[in-house]
């Protein structure tokens, strides 16, 4: 358990709790970026540095660009002035903390069984590319039709207008 | 913490993103706000495949790597089509509070 785990743990920690408690949306959004750049740069201390780096990507490249749009489209960073949590949100937090207590248990339970260290892995982006296009090819397609259909749908949702004209 | 091995330390955050990302898309009133819950929810579970991955016996067979890296690619378009529903929604009803939206009638 290294410096840097610990350093960045408690950004990627901190990060999601203020996107999930903060009062303005725009500042949930910019929030999620700072949980989203802590997990790529945990994945970076993994020596898994190309899902590392998809992860900024699609991640802070495009997911929380897509978020910030559609706040603003939305006008959703008008803060709402009768709070922002939910009636039910004691039973919501309950379910959570019962869940953390549950997973929290299963990972000191099982300490002794998990592997001490490994040594690293040497895996360069040309063995993943080629594991890409060889032995997983079947779901790079599948993922290459999803995105596809996903991308067409979304425009196609979002461009309806409710009064008959589609743009 | 002491006897924490490193791959425990990555499951507890792990653990704790999820339970965050849990929380927010249960009690947040907004729309978009549960959606970010639910990305959360995701990141966590892509760092628990990357830990395993990285602690587990065989990386050179890139299992773990594999399916976190489709993860992504199925969460982006998730992303991408939850928000455009958002976006309709509110044009629709003029609103993202999720405590209003109580009627499946259009």
């Amino acid at each position: 358990m290294s410096f840097v785990f610990y350093v960045l743990a408690t950004l990627t920690v901190a990060g999601a709790l203020a996107a999930v408690l903060l009062k303005n949306t725009v500042h949930c959004a910019l929030a999620l970026t700072v949980a989203f750049a802590g997990l790529a740069l945990l994945f970076l201390n993994l020596d898994a540095q190309f899902a590392g780096f998809a992860q900024i990507l699609v991640y802070i490249g495009a997911v929380a660009i897509l978020v910030v749009f559609a706040i603003l489209l939305t006008r959703g960073s008008d803060t709402p002035t009768d709070g922002v949590f939910s009636r039910t949100w004691l039973a919501g937090l309950a379910v959570a903390a019962a869940v953390f207590a549950v997973l929290g248990w299963a990972v000191i339970q099982t300490a002794n069984l998990l592997p001490k260290s490994a040594p690293a892995p040497t895996v360069t982006v040309q063995q993943i590319g080629q594991a890409l296009v060889g032995r997983y090819v079947l779901p790079l397609e599948i993922v290459a039709v999803l995105l596809t259909a996903a991308m067409i749908g979304a425009v196609i949702i979002a461009m309806h207008e409710k009064n008959g004209a589609p743009k | 913490m002491s006897q924490v091995t490193p791959l425990g330390g990555y499951l507890l955050v792990a653990a704790l993103v999820f339970s965050i990302g849990l929380a927010g898309a249960l009690t947040r009133r907004n729309a978009i706000l549960v959606l970010i819950g639910i990305e959360l929810m995701l990141n966590a579970a892509n760092l628990n495949l990357i830990a395993f991955w990285r602690y587990g016996s065989h990386p050179e067979a890139l299992t773990g790597m594999m399916f976190a890296i489709f993860s992504i690619a199925v969460a982006a378009a998730e992303a991408a089509v939850g928000l455009g529903l958002v976006i309709q929604i509110y044009r629709h009803a003029k609103t993202t509070d999720l405590d209003q939206m109580n009627r499946m009638k259009g």
